[in-house]
């Protein structure tokens, strides 16, 4: 089976979030970058069902330079090859925008199965694997969390709300977002890290994909939340900020 | 273009209270942009679903249905809305931001050369729409270009379902055609993960603990820190996707909603996902050691500091308190 996954690099999780001047971004200067969460977790199911049913797993991402540590990260936990798609603008595309980057560079490889995580932890919209299913023309399923090939296809196990799941079969070629937590990840070996330095990362200007619409959607200025309750902050050392939230709670909140 | 049309989605036979809120807000959209707003109920079988929306201040009501509609699927309802959305013309779709809009509202977006606008908390003059970046560390002010449809989808809370106008709406029918060979996903019927024993939702105090704990060693920590207070334990998605507590015990869009009288969050950072499923909250203690972490946002008390120092001191003064 021929699986591609689309992965994505995001700021740190407890990376310190600064404005930039435009107002429009975050300062991205002094930030580390790591894989996104959910793609993690897309990249994890790829390689199980690679040892499974062999084949091969291939890694495509979009950005500027530096995306270029994260495709070789998935290539040391096992990925083939890698495809990158240089872009130092990404900010300016929406979501269908990047999608349609994301497809031109995946359509000619032909995947049996196309995996993305389910939502990037820094824009969070949750939409690239469905548009990329959209757009290749391939049935999706989203919010995954287990995969099983079967003689027809795939049966997926899905993540409905509130506890509840559902199990969806669909053929193939197929698109699937995956939902953070359905396995457990493995970290890259020693020889993996060795080994992914000699696969072959194919580097695709984004300028030469054919993709460039305007975007239809535009972020126009980003700002920090504005703080829907005040909240009493308790300051001290532990243990008096400790004995004053008990007073609150019990006096004050009459909750205790 | 014509109008705002909200897309509706059936919960157990009803109008699901998200769709009133999202009613609410394309009723706000209605009033900013001066269009008129219209229902669709996707379905196979839409006549009570349709009379519930009737009630509401919508200027049709249009049952979208068709037999292939029956369980959902996302080739089905792509096809049907594709279909009146070409006849239609909308300029604005709103939908509520539930598992089942995310896995549709894109690819339907995407076929009409947009993108969502997706997980919306707020909608001013512009319109502008407000949706939270970084795991909710950070608002975003997102507007829509071009001749096209926007697309939007709300946050559940983020508008209230009683402020949802009530009128009365002419209802009539929209048959698209569907042949069943395009729908290329079999769908199963939903179960349960596990039976549940623990009834958060009833629990006056909950005291729940999220990826700051570090490991599961440390987990006696709030442990003891929920028997000192008579509390259930509950979770953020990290700790029991681990395995350290059971799915069971977890709070938020994916687990269960709490409205508890004190949530006591300890290392939970509070991101949205979590946020909707607990906020509703009469009183929020949040421990955490960044002060910029979003969950101080809905908190009522804070501590900004180490919870491997507080907690064991928090304990102790409890059980004092409590003596």
């Amino acid at each position: 089976m021929k699986i591609l996954v689309a992965i994505k690099q995001v700021p740190e999780r407890d990376a310190q979030i600064r404005i930039d001047s435009s107002s429009k971004w975050i300062n991205e200067a002094d930030l580390q970058w790591m894989l996104n969460e959910s793609d993690a977790f897309a990249l994890e199911e790829a390689l199980q069902l690679k040892e499974k049913h062999g084949g091969e797993v291939i890694v495509v991402s979009a950005g500027p330079e530096r995306v270029g540590s994260t495709i070789r990260e998935a290539l040391a936990k096992g990925a083939d090859r890698g495809i990158h798609v240089e872009s130092d603008d990404l900010g300016r595309r929406d979501a269908l925008g990047v999608a349609r980057l994301l497809a031109a560079a995946i359509k000619p490889e032909n995947p049996d199965l196309l995996l993305t995580g389910l939502q990037s932890d820094d824009l969070g919209y949750g939409q690239t694997g469905v548009i990329l299913a959209a757009l290749l023309g391939l049935p999706h399923s989203s919010l995954i969390l287990h995969v099983e090939k079967t003689e027809l296809g795939l049966t997926v196990k899905r993540e409905l709300e509130e506890g509840w799941f559902q199990t969806v079969e669909l053929p193939l070629p197929a698109a699937l977002t995956i939902q953070s937590g359905g396995t457990k990840l493995r970290y890259a070996t020693l020889m993996g890290i060795k080994r992914a330095k000699t696969k072959e990362v194919r580097r695709v200007a984004a300028g030469a994909l054919g993709a460039d619409f305007a975007a239809t959607v535009n972020l126009e200025r980003v700002s920090l939340p504005q703080k829907q309750k005040s909240t009493q902050l308790l300051s001290g050392t532990p243990k008096e900020a400790a004995a004053a939230l008990v007073e609150k709670l019990k006096f004050e909140a009459r909750v205790l | 273009m014509s109008g705002v049309w909200i897309v509706i989605e059936e919960r157990d036979g009803r109008v699901g209270r998200i769709s009133w809120e999202a009613v609410a807000a394309a009723q706000q959209l209605g009033k900013l942009t001066g269009l008129p707003v219209a229902a669709i109920l996707p379905g196979a079988q839409t006549e009570a679903l349709a009379a519930e929306a009737a009630g509401k201040a919508l200027t049709r009501v249009v049952r979208l249905e068709h037999a292939a509609l029956a369980d959902y699927t996302a080739d089905g309802f792509i096809l049907a809305l594709e279909q009146l959305f070409e006849k239609e013309k909308p300029a604005y779709v709103v939908f509520p931001h539930t598992y089942q809009v995310r896995d549709y509202a894109p690819a339907l977006a995407a076929r009409m050369h947009q993108s969502l606008i997706g997980d919306v908390v707020s909608i001013s003059e512009g319109p502008v729409f407000v949706r939270q970046l970084m795991q909710g560390r950070l608002s975003g002010e997102y507007r829509h270009a071009g001749s096209g449809t926007c697309f939007v989808s709300v946050q559940s809370g983020a508008f209230r379902a009683d402020h949802a106008e009530t009128g009365t709406a002419a209802v009539e029918v929209f048959s698209p055609s569907i042949d069943p060979a395009q729908i290329r996903a079999k769908p199963g019927q939903p179960f349960r993960g596990s039976a549940q024993t623990v009834d958060l939702g009833s629990a006056q105090l909950i005291v729940s603990v999220g990826r700051g704990i570090k490991e599961a060693e440390n987990l006696p920590l709030v442990q003891d820190l929920a028997a000192a207070l008579g509390a259930e334990l509950a979770a953020s998605r990290p700790i029991c996707d681990n395995g350290w507590l059971p799915i069971e015990r977890q709070v938020g869009s994916s687990g269960q909603s709490v409205a508890p009288k004190l949530y006591l969050a300890v290392g939970i950072s509070g991101a949205i996902q979590h946020l909707v499923g607990m906020k509703g909250s009469q009183c929020i203690v949040a421990i955490n050691k960044d002060p910029d972490a979003p969950i101080f946002e809905i908190a009522d008390y804070g501590i900004v500091g180490d919870l491997f120092e507080v907690i064991p001191v928090l304990t102790e003064a409890v059980r004092t308190a409590k003596q």
